[in-house]
């Protein structure tokens, strides 16, 4: 078991290094980048939701002056029924290449049809404007339970049900099946004594980071391909193009550019391979950008879902069983986040009998992406207001009720697996004994709520180098994309290894051609995984540095140790070197030391987070503000607070817009009626207190100093929360999101 | 001998048995066991020698690389389960 | 192609001289015709503030100006805002304060903490929010960067 122990870089607050960058304009972003003869490119997409393609003319786009190049799915490779291994599980190549430029239909509003390359970007615009298509437009299948009916028009006629291995026979709109079972259900809710049985709606919502996604592509006239651009993995950037144009991996680089914010979005590749053919076509660097629009309309959100959840406790407050009907919206092609929805719904408790199906459906929406815990604050609505339902039936405090049944050290998962040591209890414990939590808060139509979340956290690969400089410093070269201070919480689990401060460490992020395999900053994994693949690059400096103090004192590298930043010899010799100081001689010693480490752990510890909130519910307009907000967390242990901070409160404030306001709004017809920052109305600091962010620290066994990752769990309790919180205020649940003025007052009758 | 847990959805292959305890060193031992004890079980869970794209294979408690060359103690628990990767929702 | 304009500003306290097109907008000719790519694109309709400099004295969306407006005129962006050898007390606040994960929407958020300072070198935290609501950032929750305005403030 770690303990908590005293560090001497880890629990600091250094500023970042690449902070100055940032903070002066000089970082350069995706669109940033410029070259020599660079051409601009821009995406013609589909204004109908659902519609065969019969005809694509692009003679008169490519007469315009200034126009180099124009581009559609006869451009790329023929993908047949070819699976694409993705490294992170397999994906239909058709439907992954479909999603860049659609071949044969359009599945969605804002589905990429064409794309132009043209001397500068007005020109490139006005050029999609001259493209003629022809479509046959079909009937929209908008919500994923009419995409379940029975006579529901098909998207893929092809599609069939799978459940672990086995096939439907008919095609329908339901992509997968998934389930957990434990115990036994029916016997469970037969010892209940208070059963609640509810059911939720939740809408698309989008990840909303503020950069837009961009990419440039050159190719080498000797077929080498350039990839410049903005991503959370440049590494799964070069395999997802190289599946999509069947290209080999080492003729394709990706040279990860500063990323302004993915969240989750950006993964998968959209204009990356589209930038390729038209530097293909054209011979010149391509710069294709997206407007806000087209990232809306053209890029995976998160899905809408609805949800079933039924809960039974005896009148103790033990939860007896529980069920959960999950059914998600895919978006145009198969892949919600339905499974880690039911891998986390009731993962909060200690529960002996669960069942969990979960249904992956395909809409004529964009096909969905992860965000930030993907399927987690979906199935978190539903299951925490039901518990918090259970424990207003029961007398019994919100809080208290989730100690009763807390999930700990030994107990089993609903998926199956038994949990390692977490900290479920602890974030609840200190929810409770938080002066929010006691404060009074009886004012008219003021309310209180509390929710709990899990996220599970993964590994994956990652690779880290370091090399020694003479005077005492080292250059970190990784492969993560730094979305939120990680170039700062990798190099400090360096420096804390080798004993020298943060600012002794240069990281870099760098291209897929100059460093080991990394997968993507995503899945809280960063701090976790590619610290640890620091720790160990660190480990290997320090055996190679104490073989060199060995040779200095002609001594045996048994009798050199390392502690506190100085090798020193032990048995005999009294000899000691900081180092700083051994550095400056590794010349002599056997030249330049360079460490290498490379994981791909599967500890990754669970989180959890339990947040409590105050709102007052203005009976008038149905508008609900956030009078306090408190948001506790297990973070294993937080290698820099303040970033591990800013994760629970950005999380927090992500989940508060996803209660209140953000949702993608439809039109009969299937267009989203609300595409700009301003009508998808985000949080604004003027809607907000300060975020209270707690941070509980129950190591992980799984990682050197106890990390756990924690940029994910902060999105999943807001909602339910704030649900509980606007129950408390004037009696009303609500079971649909997001919880708008107007859904309010639908709600307490008032319209 | 390793127990693997049977996901629910598998149930109607084991007579609705929950864990079954099958002799193996390795995952490919396991489910070559298990394959021969309740037939169909390798087709669900394999595809040409290596485990279903989309699946994830847990050995106590810890997510494993997926490969069915993955060693196994004799008391090991297994688990089938959805993979999950970098927060993708890895779909079939 | 339209005819390109000669315009003369000054930026950053330099005079300089630009060619551009009429439908160009000051965000583009900082970023393409003159490399100045600090000032962002998040929405390119003025809903975002990535794109925030200051012109005249007064915050504006580079977006939702022209190009051509600006002759003649004073432009501020956050490529100006330091000294060769010192940061700028709210650049120094909002690394001490890690007020920015991604970093994205910083420069327009410190070139309106700059006009807000400018004019109320005291504000409360209402005045701060007010004043930032023009400005979107999806990463912090906005926690950190009030702060490091109203320390920017104090520190003066």
């Amino acid at each position: 078991m770690l303990e908590n122990k005293d560090y001497k870089v880890i629990g600091t607050r250094p500023i970042r290094h690449d902070g100055v960058d940032k903070v002066t304009g000089r970082a350069l972003y995706g669109a940033d980048f410029q070259a020599a003869g660079l051409l601009h490119g821009r995406v013609l997409r589909s204004p109908h939701a659902h519609a065969r393609i019969t005809s694509i003319d692009t003679s008169r786009a490519e007469a315009l002056p200034g126009v180099k190049g124009v581009v559609t799915a006869k451009d790329l490779p023929d993908a047949g029924d070819k699976v694409a291994d993705l490294g992170e599980g397999a994906v239909n190549l058709k439907h992954l290449c479909d999603n860049i430029l659609a071949s044969d239909k359009v599945l969605y509003k804002g589905h990429a049809v064409a794309a132009v390359a043209a001397t500068n970007p007005h020109i490139a615009e006005e050029a999609c404007t001259l493209i003629d298509v022809e479509y046959e437009v079909l009937p929209p299948v908008l919500e994923v339970r009419q995409a379940m009916e029975p006579d529901a028009p098909l998207l893929h006629e092809h599609l069939k049900t799978t459940s672990l291995g086995e096939t439907a026979d008919e095609p329908s709109n339901v992509a997968s099946h998934i389930q957990h079972k434990l115990g036994d259900p029916e016997k469970g809710f037969a010892e209940a004594d208070v059963i609640i049985e509810r059911e939720f709606v939740t809408g698309t919502v989008h990840q909303g980071y503020i950069e837009p996604h961009n990419a440039t592509a050159h190719y080498n006239q000797d077929g080498q391909l350039t990839i410049w651009c903005s991503t959370q993995g440049a590494f799964t950037v070069r395999e997802q193009v190289a599946e999509i144009l069947q290209y080999p991996i080492s003729k394709i680089k990706v040279v990860p550019m500063e990323i302004g914010g993915g969240f989750g979005g950006k993964i998968s590749v959209y204009i990356k391979p589209v930038a390729a053919l038209l530097a293909k076509k054209t011979g010149k660097p391509v710069k294709v950008l997206m407007n806000r629009a087209d990232v809306f309309e053209g890029t995976g959100p998160t899905p809408a879902s609805f949800i079933r959840v039924k809960m039974g406790a005896t009148n103790d407050g033990k939860i007896t069983a529980a069920e959960a009907y999950l059914a998600f919206e895919a978006g145009a092609y198969p892949g919600s986040p339905v499974g880690p929805g039911a891998m986390c719904i009731f993962a909060p408790y200690n529960i002996e009998n669960v069942i969990i199906d979960g249904y992956d459906v395909v809409v004529n929406k964009p096909k969905t992406a992860p965000y930030r815990a993907p399927g987690a604050p979906n199935a978190a609505f539903g299951s925490e207001t039901v518990v918090d339902e259970i424990a207003e039936k029961l007398g019994i405090d919100p809080l208290e009720i989730r100690l009763l049944n807390a999930a700990k050290e030994g107990d089993r998962r609903a998926d199956g697996p038994v949990h390692p040591r977490i900290g479920c209890i602890e974030t609840v414990e200190a929810a409770k004994a938080h002066p929010h939590y006691t404060a009074p808060n009886g004012k008219k139509h003021h309310g209180r709520g509390v929710a709990s979340g899990y996220w599970f956290n993964i590994g994956l690969e990652s690779s880290v180098t370091i090399n020694v400089n003479s005077d005492g410093t080292i250059n970190l070269i990784e492969g993560s994309t730094d979305i939120g201070g990680t170039r700062a919480s990798i190099a400090m689990q360096a420096a804390e290894v080798l004993g020298i401060s943060a600012e002794s460490v240069n990281p870099s992020v760098v291209d897929t051609e100059s460093v080991g395999y990394t997968a993507v900053t995503g899945g809280s994994r960063t701090t976790y995984a590619t610290g640890y693949a620091a720790y160990e690059a660190a480990q290997d400096v320090k055996r190679q540095m104490i073989v060199r103090a060995a040779k200095l004192w002609e001594v045996d590298e048994a009798n050199v140790q390392f502690a506190d930043g100085e090798f020193s010899s032990i048995n005999g010799k009294e000899e000691q070197i900081s180092f700083r100081d051994l550095c400056a001689r590794l010349g002599e010693t056997g030249g330049p030391i360079v460490g290498s480490g490379t994981v791909n752990p599967g500890g990754a510890g669970g989180a959890y987070a339990t947040h409590v909130v105050d709102v007052a519910v203005d009976e008038e307009t149905g508008k609900v503000d956030i009078l306090r907000y408190t948001a506790v967390q297990d973070a294993g242990k937080a290698i820099h607070p303040s970033y591990v901070e800013g994760q629970i409160q950005g999380g927090a404030v992500q989940g508060i817009g996803w209660a209140l306001n953000e949702e993608y709004i439809y039109n009969a017809e299937g267009e989203m009626t609300n595409a700009s920052f301003l009508d998808y109305r985000m949080p604004t600091c003027l809607d907000l207190p300060m975020i209270d962010a707690v941070i509980v620290e129950v190591p992980n066994p799984g990682h050197p100093y106890g990390v756990r990752g924690v940029g994910e769990v902060p999105i999943v309790p807001p909602m339910a929360a704030i649900a509980n919180a606007i129950y408390d205020a004037i009696g009303v649940r609500m079971t649909e999101l997001p919880m708008s003025p107007d859904r309010l007052l639908k709600a307490m009758g008032k319209i | 001998m390793p127990i693997v847990a049977i996901p629910s959805l598998l149930r109607n292959l084991t007579n609705g048995k929950e864990s079954i305890t099958v002799p193996g060193t390795t995952i490919r031992e396991v489910i070559d066991n298990l394959e021969t004890r309740y037939p169909g079980m390798k087709a669900r869970l394999c595809e040409d020698d290596r485990i279903k794209p989309g699946l994830a294979v847990y050995v106590n408690g810890l997510l494993t690389r997926g490969s069915i060359l993955e060693s196994v103690d004799a008391d090991a628990e297994i688990h089938f389960l959805p993979a999950i990767g970098g927060g993708i929702a890895a779909p079939k | 192609m339209a005819r390109r304009s000669h315009v003369q500003t000054t930026l950053n306290g330099e005079t300089v001289e630009f060619l551009c097109e009429p439908r160009q907008s000051l965000l583009e000719v900082l970023r393409d015709e003159l490399h100045l790519t600090g000032a962002k694109e998040g929405c390119n309709n003025g809903n975002c503030g990535a794109c925030s400099v200051i012109l005249d004295g007064r915050l504006v969306n580079s977006c939702l100006v022209l190009g051509v407006e600006t002759e003649g005129k004073s432009v501020e962006t956050i490529e100006g805002l330091a000294e060769p050898d010192k940061l700028h007390p709210i650049q120094d606040a909002f690394l001490e304060n890690a007020a920015l994960q991604c970093g994205i929407c910083t420069p327009g958020f410190i070139m309106s903490a700059k006009a807000l300072l400018d004019q109320n070198p005291n504000p409360t935290e209402h005045e701060v929010r007010y004043w930032l609501a023009g400005n979107l950032c999806r990463c912090t929750g906005y926690d950190k960067i009030v702060r490091a305005v109203l320390d920017a403030a104090a520190a003066k």
